[in-house]
């Protein structure tokens, strides 16, 4: 079932009348989900990224703009009818309930023609039970499971009376790390065994990208970016998406173009073909630094952090942004760590450049 | 606040081993790990520097001071609380302990002969009965109503706390001066055979005539018995209101939104919730409201002065609404003290038992 969100705007009403600021949470937001696929919202916290996942759970209005499932407009139905799987960021798991029962609470509830015998039930919730791997704790209760047992019965939950979509609110925030990695991998399967269109939301950059078939980067209620994760890694529309992706962060400078040159303070770091001279904000990729003595950038090395295969050089510039610039080399490298300066040629597809003002790319050649 | 913290724990650590013995001072093995312990402690004292020696010190010095910041409230404890309840026990062990007479210097014997003839008198059978009639009347009505007000008073948000406000005025007010006011309203004036006495009805009777029923005789020389239980039970219920709303509304509101939330997309009939969510989460504090309902159900006594004085009884039927409470009050200034303190010893034992048996239901019903 492909999700179309058509100009979705909401606006939340002040909360202190006399002020009269209204607060704009999502604005304008215009996607379509195609159908099947895994679609992280990603954003920093009050980017509106759960206020869109509640828009189209029904929980909440939109102020403006439609939501269609396929064809038909949900905008005016209710929770009830949307036919969505919802898993809560506390999982919101009824706690005096048995597992069996959580699973079962929301087949219990169907009317009419989709009202189900005991034993279909039954059925159905061993299969969601089996899906997520939680068939050996159908007796227990929430609080006798870990979290992220609890995370599983939440979702089969959701998943149990077979939904349109499914949403997942923030489903790895309340895990430890070793658990999230687990999980993620374990959401993955199971919407790739269900092929139910699903929709989460995140604020864990490497989470949305390690999963998702789409990434929706948002800030401050308007959409930055839209694209496959590796697309939006690669190619970043602004310097907001370029900063919010990656670990190690990027590394940021203050720069200018001159004559089709990328200057670094008084260094030219880069030929930019195509180019119109301007200030800009240079944003270069942790792994677009390559050691070269004769490179044109240099910058006052600080140390030096082995991680095995690759090592993380730490080092200062006057112009970077950032306190700290990181850049991951192979660790078949030699680095003289009594030098007081590292040298480094740029990879120019992993430097981005954007307007010093509007914080827009600039593309070069 | 650190320092405040360390002088604390240290301040149980100390007190443990000086407590043992006076405890389990048979236990020959607590004696010699106290020894030893005392031992290390003087190791301690001598070893470390004045600064700990100091410290040590000062334990010493706050467990004192700490003592003598409890003192009023021990004194007054021992004095008004302890030793009236021992001396309750004693007194209803002294076979026809009578005041005067012991104040004569008249000795008397050990026996279970207050608790027999209490449990034999009528009037204290009369109010056992009345007494656990009430209990279990009142306790039900009030607990599924607070519930049912608590519930609305949650979902409404304009004059939510206007409505609080008014549901709780029950509580601050006197329950011997509210019953008067009850008692005048379901008064009636002069008595259905005397019908030309009968011109001015109480406001309920005045009310039910409207919809064509015929004065009754609720609480009125000659009234039934069961006119006068109903009287009792609504005053109890609207009296008992308030608190009980008061605790279901902080329970219900203290609920995380989440699992209605949740329960809306599983498109839960209101009904169900109501059932399967809401009661489930509340029944830590229901069974609280049971069981302090039950409580201070066996200890009524002033809702029943406030309607029909101290007689316990519509005029000429003194005494045949009395309960436990009542029953010990009135046998007190007769010089009964002997029997007073087995009736009172037998409501203890009454209320005991009644709440282990909630506190065993509840904890099988809770799912805390």
């Amino acid at each position: 079932m492909k999700v179309v969100l058509q100009n979705l705007t909401k606006i939340f009403p002040s909360r202190n009348k006399k002020s009269g600021e209204e607060v704009v949470a999502v604005n304008d937001f215009t996607f379509e989900i195609p159908d099947g696929k895994l679609v992280g919202l990603l954003g920093p916290s009050g980017c509106g990224k759960s206020t869109t996942l509640y828009m189209i759970s029904g929980l909440q209005k939109p102020t403006a703009g439609k939501i269609f499932f396929g064809d038909e407009d949900v905008t005016d139905l209710s929770p009830v009818n949307r036919g969505i799987g919802l898993v809560f960021q506390n999982y919101a798991l009824y706690p005096h309930m048995t597992v069996k029962q959580n699973i079962l609470f929301p087949l219990q509830n169907l009317k009419g023609e989709d009202k189900m015998t005991k034993e279909q039930m039954l059925e159905r919730a061993h299969q969601a039970a089996q899906l997520v791997q939680i068939d050996e704790l159908m007796d227990r209760k929430p609080s006798e499971l870990s979290g992220g047992q609890q995370q599983r019965v939440a979702i089969a939950r959701a998943l149990v009376k077979m939904p349109r979509v499914l949403l997942l609110d923030e489903p790895l925030s309340n895990l430890d790390a070793r658990l999230r990695l687990q999980t993620r991998e374990e959401i993955r399967r199971i919407q790739k065994e269900t092929g139910i269109t699903t929709v989460f939301v995140t604020h864990d950059q490497e989470e949305a990208m390690s999963i998702s078939d789409l990434i929706v980067v948002m800030k401050l209620g308007v959409v930055q970016q839209v694209g496959k994760p590796q697309d939006i890694y690669d190619n970043p529309t602004n310097l907001f998406v370029a900063k919010f992706l990656g670990t190690p962060p990027i590394n940021v400078f203050k720069g200018k173009v001159s004559a089709e040159k990328l200057y670094i303070g008084e260094q030219a770091v880069l030929d930019v073909k195509g180019v119109e001279d301007c200030d800009v904000t240079v944003a270069i990729r942790p792994e677009g630094f390559m050691l070269d003595e004769n490179g044109p950038f240099s910058c006052k090395l600080s140390n030096v952090e082995v991680m095995g295969r690759d090592v993380s050089v730490v080092s200062t510039h006057e112009e970077s942004l950032n306190p700290i610039i990181r850049s991951i080399i192979n660790a078949d490298n030699k680095i003289d760590l009594t030098a007081q300066e590292i040298r480094y040629s740029l990879k120019p597809h992993k430097v981005f450049l954007f307007d010093a003002k509007t914080e827009n790319r600039i593309y070069f050649e | 606040m650190m320092d405040e913290k360390t002088t604390n724990g240290e301040l149980t650590e100390e007190n443990t081993p000086m407590e043992i013995p006076e405890k389990e001072s048979t236990d020959t093995t607590v004696k010699e790990n106290t020894l030893k312990a005392a031992e290390t402690l003087k190791d301690a004292k001598t070893d470390e520097t004045a600064c700990v020696a100091k410290k040590k010190f000062n334990w010493h010095f706050d467990s004192w001071k700490g003592w003598i910041y409890l003192s009023p409230a021990i004194v007054l404890l021992l004095i008004f609380t302890i030793w009236p309840i021992i001396n309750t026990v004693r007194i209803s062990l002294l076979e026809g302990y009578n005041g005067m007479d012991a104040i004569g210097g008249m000795e008397f014997e050990f026996g279970i002969d207050n608790f027999s003839t209490v449990l034999q008198a009528d009037i204290f059978l009369t109010c056992l009965k009345n007494t656990m009639l009430l209990c279990v009347l009142t306790v039900p009505i009030s607990t599924i109503l607070a519930l049912l007000i608590a519930v609305c008073l949650n979902a409404i948000k304009p004059l939510q706390r206007f409505l609080q406000t008014v549901f709780f005025l029950p509580y601050v007010t006197n329950s011997i001066a509210i019953g008067m006011v009850f008692a005048a309203m379901f008064n009636i004036v002069g008595r259905p055979d005397q019908e030309h006495l009968v011109e001015t009805w109480g406001l309920i009777n005045s009310a039910l005539s409207i919809f064509g029923v015929d004065p009754i005789n609720w609480i009125n020389a000659g009234s039934e018995y069961s006119a006068n239980i109903a009287v009792i039970v609504i005053y109890t219920v609207w009296n008992a209101l308030p608190f009980k709303i008061l605790i279901l509304l902080g329970a219900l509101q203290s609920i995380n939104k989440q699992y209605y939330e949740a329960a809306q997309i599983d498109s839960t009939p209101r009904w169900r919730v109501f059932t399967r969510i809401t009661v489930p989460l509340l029944s830590p504090m229901l069974a609280y409201v049971i069981i302090t309902g039950f409580i201070g159900g066996f200890k009524e006594y002033s809702n029943i002065v406030g309607i029909f004085g101290d007689t316990m009884g519509p005029v000429g039927d003194a005494g045949r609404l009395n309960t436990m409470v009542g029953y010990i009050y009135e046998i007190i200034p007769d010089g009964y003290y002997g029997e007073a303190s087995a009736a009172a010893l037998i409501l203890f034992a009454i209320i005991f038992v009644v709440t282990m048996i909630n506190l065993y239901v509840s904890k099988k019903k809770t799912h805390y």
